[in-house]
């Protein structure tokens, strides 16, 4: 049973995978099995599954290069409808009962694929083709845009809604350490030790890190056996060990974001969410995130079967597989000898080993040169084969000759991964030995350690990651741990010491398929090319090749085409300098960045009190800001236009109610209160009566209308003002900032009391009538105010007109709106009227000329521009300085006129032109309707408008296809001189 | 993400915090008019510490005066307004 279970690449023993059981898995519509432990890329290697995708932009043949979240060939769209996700790597997706994964860029199928004959025409689709192919005009993108929609883009985009919830978290350490290798082991350990609460995250399902590749003793154990000792160390003094868990960014002030995947991409949580964000602020933070090993560069260098020599180690030692049969080893320091080894012992024939320095010494070289082929400056030349490797062209000793193998390994040296580092604005320092920078002058509260760092061999990098460890704890405010863990020195196993770097492109071999960025297909040769067009600047290398922009961000490539850049340039490295460092360090969904904040909870969801009884009478609503606010109230069968000219008839002709709580509000009170006030409004205040209101309008610093209002005298030293929904929060702090930072002197309170008071308003001519009987005796004069109660409760009640009518405002405390509303619907009815909604208000304003924050108040026009000059005091309140800016006095400015239709459509945002293919002279800004009669009429903002009334001006909303012909006219529509609303 | 430490509540994150100006750009409210055009519109952008007006919106709702590197985000002073 166990053995025909085995799959055809997998040892019959050995490493972390659990062959009692097997987990089913489909890849591309086949169905697989691999093990407890597997990650898709190791049981596919498992099944002799090597080519498992077509590169991003010429199509060819791509395997597994990587063992980790460095893989930039092997991205799978995994799961099925809402839990799809595409560009996963199979190398950081553990395998689960159930996954279904597909390889990506290729159609029809893996192994035929149509876009591969793009290979052939490689050479015409250079570094900088896009830049070229705009700049060649509209012509070429024509010819090229087919061919390209079918090959651009990385993955397809999950089609379906995400079923799962995602969760954000923030938590508090003394020592957060990234990564749970020897290093970051020995960190935690000390920290621990030291009385330090720690964090530790490690991105694998595992801890131990290099460990699984390259076993080893440490502290008298096995090694796996000591990190779990370390976790249990770290769980007792009160810290955490997060598994799959992603050190994603280090952000500003010592803020590190972790992303931690609860299940699997594709997979069903059984509880809670299935991603979730940390945000953890740390005391200190230790950095032990390993090493990348680097591709070689040489021709075929991406062909299925070209591996790093690492990763060949890792699916050797961790799962038991094979990645080969016969394999060339070809390397810059003693890994190249320990992989060699550590494959043979998996089984797999060694054809030889190329050692690109002139020497190796030590009992890793030893042992291999007792075994094998090894070649001292030996250069890897080319890699033969068609869909997978078939063989190698080496070069040593003076000769070339050719090796029959399927597996190539290869290192060109290790990249310490400083990513959160450079994030956390640290320095790098170039290490001409390892051809690699390393992590320097560090700004905020971070070290670095282990390989991480640029330590090499494990008993340094224990010994290292002890150090940071204690560093961090005793920064913290710990007292020094015990004593550093120690390995046993002389074994065989343990991790390559000396580190050796090899970049360059063989001489003699072509650039063309030398890939340098093998997920974004930049070549050795692209590269070259943006050198010749001129291309200096590392930035813009990038950007024109797109070398490391892929969602790998250059893990594996980077470096390389850095190297490529300088020699180019005759430069050193660290003078051509590195591109940022950006978060987050492996690609993040969208979902878990969201949170919970999707849907109902985007946003807060602000309830008018009355609510629940506009929704009894058959609301539609309309979102207005946090708030939804009825738009009228349709009959069966009523379209919304109907509706909304029936309700504006209504209060035009009988009596109508309609809900004006959202309204800003403020209560002003104190010795100088009507100063204050003089500072806030542009028009009088000061001289206002006790029990009187007036409209009034705010400005901003710079002389620009912000909001308009009113404001009543409540009392000697208090008074209420108004401002429009939209504007309420603006207001609300610019009050503050006028009290606090400008005005700190004068003796006044300003509160928000919006939710304090909820407002209905009631116009029509049958208004005051109804008014008079509910409160039993005479309403409020127009712009007066005075207390009165309504169904038993204690109002305000505000002669005030927006309609045009004959209006009043009642005040109700929140709590009491429902039966004061009640009273003030049944004495409606009672009259022939009823509710209104926001599209009735707003034919009933725009016929009146009322202008309206967002629409005519648009953040660009003064007093002046808005007809409002005669309001405005002589001086004193703020954005005075601002509005005597001569460009405020231009007659030619957009200004506020009416618009009463010829012909044809007056639709809202047209513009206005004076000739067809002349430029705008202005828009339209609300479009309306006379009420009782008929025609279109409206509000618009036009250049010089008040000195050009009679004019008449074409509409046009292209975008709409609507057109027609306007009059410019005064802005009242209706009872000019205000006689319907004065008693 | 900044960590912001109120003079009254103690170090809280930046998003708690309503950036409003630098203080230079605060117009007062006796400016003659050549002057508001200038101290509204013609900014410095400084590489290095910057004074700045902040509010802590979603905490004590104070106006605070903070003073930021603007390469680095060091934080090197945060007090209340003064008079406020």
């Amino acid at each position: 049973m166990a053995g025909r279970m085995t799959a055809p690449f997998r040892s019959a023993s050995g490493g972390l995978v659990d062959r009692t059981q097997s987990i089913a898995f489909d890849f591309d519509g086949r169905r697989l099995d691999g093990h407890p432990g597997d990650t898709l890329a190791s049981a596919l290697l498992a099944n002799g599954v090597r080519l498992v995708g077509r590169s991003f932009k010429h199509h060819r043949p791509r395997g597994i290069l990587a063992a980790g979240v460095e893989e930039p060939n092997a991205l799978v769209g995994v799961g099925t409808g809402g839990r799809f996700e595409p560009n996963t790597r199979a190398t950081d997706l553990f395998l689960y009962e159930g996954l279904t994964a597909a390889s990506q860029n290729r159609w029809p199928s893996l192994a035929w694929d149509a876009g591969a004959a793009s290979q052939l025409i490689a050479p015409f689709i250079p570094a900088g083709f896009y830049y070229k192919t705009f700049f060649g005009g509209p012509k070429p993108w024509s010819v090229y845009e087919r061919f390209i929609r079918r090959a651009a883009g990385l993955g397809r985009p999950p089609s379906k809604a995400d079923v799962d919830a995602f969760d954000h978290r923030s938590a508090f350490c003394d020592v957060l350490v990234v990564g749970a290798g020897p290093a970051g082991l020995a960190a935690a350990r000390a920290a621990a030790e030291a009385g330090a609460r720690v964090i530790l995250a490690e991105q694998d399902g595992r801890l131990g890190g290099a460990l699984m590749r390259d076993p080893a003793e440490i502290d008298g154990r096995d090694g796996l056996r000591w990190a779990d000792v370390v976790a249990g160390l770290v769980r007792e003094r009160n810290g955490r060990v997060l598994t799959r868990t992603t050190a994603a960014g280090f952000h500003d002030h010592g803020l590190v974001s972790l992303a931690e995947r609860r299940v699997e991409a594709g997979q069903a949580p059984t509880t809670g969410p299935s991603q979730r964000i940390w945000h953890v602020r740390a005391r200190r933070v230790v950095l032990a995130q390993g090493a990348i090993e680097r591709p070689l560069l040489f021709p075929g260098n991406d062909k299925p079967g070209v591996m790093l020599a690492s990763a060949a180690r890792t699916y050797a030692a961790r799962w038991g597989v094979r990645c080969g049969a016969r394999a060339v080893v070809a390397g810059c320091d003693d890994g190249a000898y320990l992989t060699a080894l550590t494959l043979a012992e998996a089984g797999v024939e060694i054809a030889a080993v190329a050692d690109s320095r002139s020497a190796a010494n030590g009992a890793l070289a030893d042992a291999a040169r007792a075994r094998f082929a090894c070649h001292l400056d030996a250069v890897m030349m080319a890699a033969h084969g068609g869909r997978a490797v078939g063989g190698a062209t080496l070069r040593a000793g003076g000769r070339t000759f050719n090796l029959a193998c399927d597996l190539i390994a290869m290192s060109g040296g290790q990249t310490p991964v400083v990513h959160l580092h450079m994030q956390a604005g640290g320095g790098l320092a170039w290490d001409e030995t390892s051809g690699a920078f390393n992590p320097v002058a560090p700004r905020q509260n971070q070290e670095s350690c282990g390989a991480g760092a640029g330590v090499h061999g494990l008993a340094r990098v224990l010994e290292d990651g002890w150090r940071a460890g204690a560093r961090a704890a005793a920064l913290a405010g710990y007292p020094s741990p015990g004593e550093a863990p120690s390995t046993r020195s002389g074994s065989r196993q343990l991790a390559p010491t000396s580190a050796g770097a090899a970049g360059g492109l063989p001489e003699g071999a072509s650039a063309r398929t030398a890939f340098i960025d093998f997920q974004n297909d930049v070549t050795a040769a692209d590269v070259d090319l943006a050198w010749r067009e001129g291309y200096r600047s590392v930035e813009h290398l990038k950007r024109y090749t797109t070398l490391g922009m892929a969602s790998d961000q250059g893990k594996t490539s980077n470096l390389a085409g850095l190297v490529r850049m300088a020699g180019a340039l005759g430069k050193s490295p660290p003078e051509v300098g590195l591109t940022t460092f950006r978060p987050p360090y492996t690609p993040v969904t969208f979902g878990a960045l969201a949170g919970r904040r999707v849907g109902e909870h985007v946003a807060p969801n602000r309830r008018l009190a009355l609510e629940v009884a506009h929704g009894e009478i058959g609301a539609a609503w309309q979102p207005s800001g946090y708030w939804r606010r009825p738009r009228s109230y349709p009959k069966t069968g009523e379209a919304p236009a109907a509706a909304a000219l029936r309700e504006a008839r209504m209060a035009r002709t009988a009596v109508g109610l309609t809900d004006i709580s959202t309204l800003g509000k403020f209560e002003i009170a104190g010795p100088d209160a009507a100063a204050f006030l003089e500072l806030i409004c542009a028009t009088g205040v000061a001289r206002l009566a006790a029990g009187r209101g007036r409209y009034t309008i705010m400005l901003r610093e710079d002389g620009i209308v912000a909001d308009d209002g009113t404001v009543w005298r409540l009392g000697q030293q208090r008074y209420l003002m108004t401002s429009s929904t939209g504007g309420a929060d603006t207001m609300a702090t610019h009050l503050s900032y006028v009290r606090r930072v400008l005005a700190p002197r004068l003796r006044v309170s300003a509160v928000a009391v919006q939710e304090r008071w909820a407002g209905i308003a009631v116009a029509g001519p049958r208004a005051r009538g109804l008014i008079a009987d509910l409160v039993g005796g005479p309403p409020p004069a127009h712009m007066a105010v005075a207390p009165a109660r309504i169904a038993g409760q204690d109002i305000l009640l505000l002669g005030a007109s927006y309609s045009g009518e004959r209006a009043f405002e009642a005040y109700v405390p929140w709590f009491a709106a429902g039966p004061v509303w009640d009273a003030l619907a049944r004495a409606a009815a009672a009259r022939g009227g009823g509710p209104y909604g926001l599209d009735a208000m707003d034919l009933l304003r725009i016929e009146k000329g009322h202008i309206v924050t967002g629409a005519e108040i648009d953040g660009r026009l003064s007093p002046h521009d808005l007809g409002l000059t005669k309001v405005l005091r002589r001086r004193g309140y703020v954005g005075w300085a601002g509005l005597q800016r001569p460009d405020f006095q231009r007659p030619d400015r957009l200004r506020l006129v009416g618009l009463e239709a010829v012909e044809g459509a007056l639709p809202d945002g047209a513009m206005l032109l004076a000739a067809d293919g002349a430029a705008p002279d202005g828009h339209v800004s609300s479009a309306g309707r006379r009420v009782l009669g008929e025609g279109a009429i409206g509000l618009g903002l036009v250049k010089g408008g008040p000195d050009r009334l009679g004019e008449t001006l074409i509409v046009s909303s292209p975008t709409r296809g609507l057109r027609g012909r306007a009059r410019l006219v005064a802005p009242v529509f209706y009872d000019p001189e205000g006689t319907l609303y004065r008693d | 993400m900044m960590l912001i430490a109120c003079p009254h509540c103690g170090p809280r994150a930046h998003v708690e915090f309503a950036y409003a100006r630098t203080v230079d750009a605060i117009l007062p409210l006796a400016a003659a008019p050549a002057d508001a055009a200038r101290i509204l519109y013609e900014r410095d952008n400084p590489r290095g510490l910057s004074r700045e007006l902040w509010r802590h919106t979603y905490g004590c709702r104070a106006w605070l005066r903070l003073t930021r590197h603007t390469a680095t985000h060091e934080i090197t002073e945060v007090v209340p307004w003064p008079g406020a």
